[in-house]
């Protein structure tokens, strides 16, 4: 009944005239782009649903057949948590952050682990996720900004399970929940904004270069030993330059932040500050050379 | 003014020779190593795929158009539906350009028809207020009802291609660009989408319709644009336009040849070499005359062995109009003796019999198929030929006649009151 209503009234509408079809079309202007283009933010808006159905299918599909599915997310991170707790701390009697007890090492190198598998994940998907959606961009326009970010953002349901285990570990563990775990969506969009920064240069040029399949891996790996997963940051006792080098890593500043918002040890003072001028440089600078080569994506994939 | 949907000035786009049919991304030792060859070892050439394109389309119209394969059509629709970017020129395009270039397309094969509706009208840049209210709409016309919570991959292929064209053909955009849907799917449901086309034209929308299918282009279209070899021919009411397109010069005479770079990859392990048309001597010949007995062969080489397949032609009027369709095994004995064709090197050869077609100027096409399986290849104006109808049935009052055959046809006059 509604349908055949509503096609009435699009033929009535259109009767009209054709004043106000075009009064409210808006008007592309299609034409060679020519150097620094801003991103183009009103298609943005006009697609926000998209990011939102895009990854809404990335989890869909991913636990689609997968007997366990969701439970994926949640199995990882304990079985990490676990092994990490017997090796680095039983075996190589590494401790946590001063403050925190011995005994707590467990939901210590879950609080690093929270945001590192979320960033892993993001990053892993983002930066296949322009060659895996091939048939999209040589097919249809929309902008392509939202097929990275949409990757980045189907961590973020996985994210939300492991969250609820760290509630359970600290129960558990009996730790205080404090007023500033308010500041723990800070540090989580600081990561979400890693990921996508990262996750925009590597997506943009695996559709040049298969290599970076190959190197995302490895980097991934590098990357977790250069970041306090397991180990507290006061390990780093070289001098400030050292500290200041070590601080470009924006993880630092993330897994800090996550520690002292769930622990309450030393806040991430002006090591953040370097960690969010990094982030902000690769964003900006990851976002300019993803629309410098989103012209060719179509041409080049 | 206005009234204009799309205005399109001096448009062209170049590519990279050797990034249109090879390889298309490099890796990074690849650019590294061609960093310390010397310069002119690099492919450095560039080829334009379309050049100087200018044309207008008014709003509510119906515009055809057509070329032969690789002449520029696939690229001005894609930059027209922003896939890719020019490299020069510009276009001005009034309100929301919904593509058909390839339906389906985002459907993912572990979601169900009800996740799919959403996810691709998202794609196609539908809100999800507007998914919503079409909904049951887009499930009618796809006629999916009992399966809509079923994963599309276990769907038929027809189901799958009824779905996804029923969710773009709801797509209502201002403007809608059709590339070659109608080639596939059966007769039944090609009707149905050149009906949903119709109202969609008549709704006032403006749309550009790509098609090999020259009948549907004269049926559908008002005005259609040539293009060839990346160039603008000609912009003329359609039935001038196909009929220049299809009579002059840009179908080749009496044989056309396929170089093998001319050949999609997707046709292998079919190889077309040549359709030909001989007449009753034997000699390829651009003009035939009705009253003998004429030849029309397909050569083409198998690399691997193909079951199930079928070589034939298609005969076409220069109006447009089907003449037949005819393949080589469509004699039921023939066709279980060649179950599989082996690799090797092949003729297919049938005859036009004496008597059969009128003058004027006829298309040959080409398809090369499996029924059901793959279409191996197609080209739906390889040739054309010209039919002398000296000696035909009724050639002494000196007018033209009607419809594209002119057979002897056995007539008695029997008096029935003298």
């Amino acid at each position: 009944m509604t349908a055949t209503g509503t096609s009435q009234l699009t033929t009535a509408d259109t009767q009209k005239g054709n004043m106000t079809v075009q009064s409210d079309s808006p008007v592309t202007l299609i034409r060679p782009p020519r150097g620094w283009q801003a991103i183009n933010l009103r298609d943005l808006w006009l697609y926000r649903e998209l990011v939102y159905f895009l990854t809404w299918r990335d989890i869909k599909v991913r636990y689609k057949q997968a007997v366990l599915g969701i439970g994926w997310a949640i199995i990882q991170p304990i079985v990490t948590m676990v092994v990490f707790t017997f090796i680095f701390n039983q075996f190589l009697d590494v401790k946590p952050d001063a403050g925190i007890p011995d005994a707590w090492y467990p939901i210590f190198a879950f609080a690093g682990l929270l945001p590192w598998q979320f960033f892993q994940g993001a990053l892993q998907r983002a930066s296949t996720s322009l060659v895996s959606n091939s048939n999209l961009l040589t097919k249809v326009y929309f902008p392509r900004l939202i097929i990275p970010s949409s990757a980045v953002a189907a961590g973020l349901v996985d994210f939300g399970f492991s969250f609820l285990i760290m509630i359970g570990l600290m129960i558990y563990f009996g730790v205080s929940f404090t007023l500033q775990m308010l500041w723990l969506p800070l540090f989580l969009l600081v990561a979400l904004l890693t990921a996508l920064a990262v996750g925009l240069w590597l997506s943009a040029l695996n559709v040049q270069y298969r290599d970076v399949q190959h190197m995302v891996p490895f980097l991934l790996t590098i990357w977790m030993y250069v970041s306090p997963v397991v180990y507290p940051i006061d390990v780093i006792n070289a001098g400030g330059l050292w500290k200041a080098v070590y601080a470009l890593n924006p993880m630092v500043g993330v897994i800090q932040g996550f520690r002292w918002v769930l622990f309450g040890t030393n806040p991430p003072g002006w090591m953040f500050a370097i960690s969010m001028t990094m982030v902000l440089l690769l964003l900006v600078s990851g976002l300019y050379y993803f629309r410098r080569m989103e012209r060719t994506f179509a041409d080049l994939i | 003014m206005s009234d204009i949907a799309i205005r399109v000035n001096g448009l062209g786009k170049r590519y990279r020779i050797g990034s249109l049919h090879t390889s298309n991304y490099h890796t990074l030792r690849d650019s590294l190593v061609s960093l310390f060859q010397p310069r002119e070892k690099q492919p450095n050439g560039h080829i334009w795929a379309l050049r100087n394109i200018s044309f207008d389309v008014k709003q509510g119209q119906v515009l055809g158009v057509v070329g032969r394969n690789g002449a520029g059509k696939s690229t001005l629709l894609k930059l027209l539906s922003r896939v890719t970017e020019p490299t020069e020129g510009e276009a001005e395009i009034r309100g929301r350009v919904g593509s058909l270039l390839e339906v389906g397309t985002g459907f993912h094969p572990e979601l169900t028809g009800r996740e799919n509706i959403y996810l691709n009208g998202a794609i196609l840049g539908m809100k999800r207020a507007e998914i919503e209210r079409k909904f049951d709409e887009i499930v009618e016309f796809a006629e999916v009802e009992k399966f809509i919570e079923t994963p599309v991959k276990r769907y038929s292929s027809g189901m799958y291609l009824r779905l996804a064209f029923a969710v773009a053909a709801h797509l209502e955009p201002e403007i809608l660009v059709v590339d070659e849907v109608l080639a596939v799917g059966d007769a039944e449901f090609q009707r149905k989408c050149l009906g949903k086309m119709g109202d969609v034209a008549r709704e006032g929308r403006t749309v550009l319709f790509v098609s090999h299918n020259m009948s549907a282009v004269l049926r559908l279209t008002d005005e259609t644009v040539v293009i060839d070899k990346g160039g603008l021919i000609m912009q003329a009411p359609t039935a001038e336009a196909v009929d220049f397109y299809l009579s002059r010069g840009f179908t080749q005479e009496g044989q056309r040849v396929w170089e093998a770079d001319e050949v999609p990859l997707s046709a292998a392990p079919f190889l077309p070499l040549a359709v030909r048309v001989l007449n009753s001597q034997g000699k390829v010949v651009n003009t035939i005359r009705s009253v003998d007995e004429n030849t029309v062969e397909i050569e083409y080489s198998l690399s691997a062995p193909v079951t199930g397949l079928r070589v034939g032609i298609y005969l076409m009027s220069t109006r447009g109009e089907y003449v037949f369709t005819s393949f080589d095994t469509d004699d039921a004995v023939e066709f279980e003796r060649m179950t599989v064709r082996p690799a090797g090197r092949y003729i297919s050869r049938c005859t036009l019999p004496a008597n059969l077609l009128n003058e004027g100027r006829f298309v040959v096409g080409v398809n090369a198929s499996s029924y059901r399986v793959k279409r191996y290849f197609q080209d739906e104006q390889a040739l054309t030929f010209t039919v002398d109808a000296a000696g035909a049935p009724g050639m002494h009052w000196p007018e033209a006649r009607l419809g594209p055959v002119r057979p002897r046809l056995n007539w008695q006059i029997e008096a029935i009151e003298a």
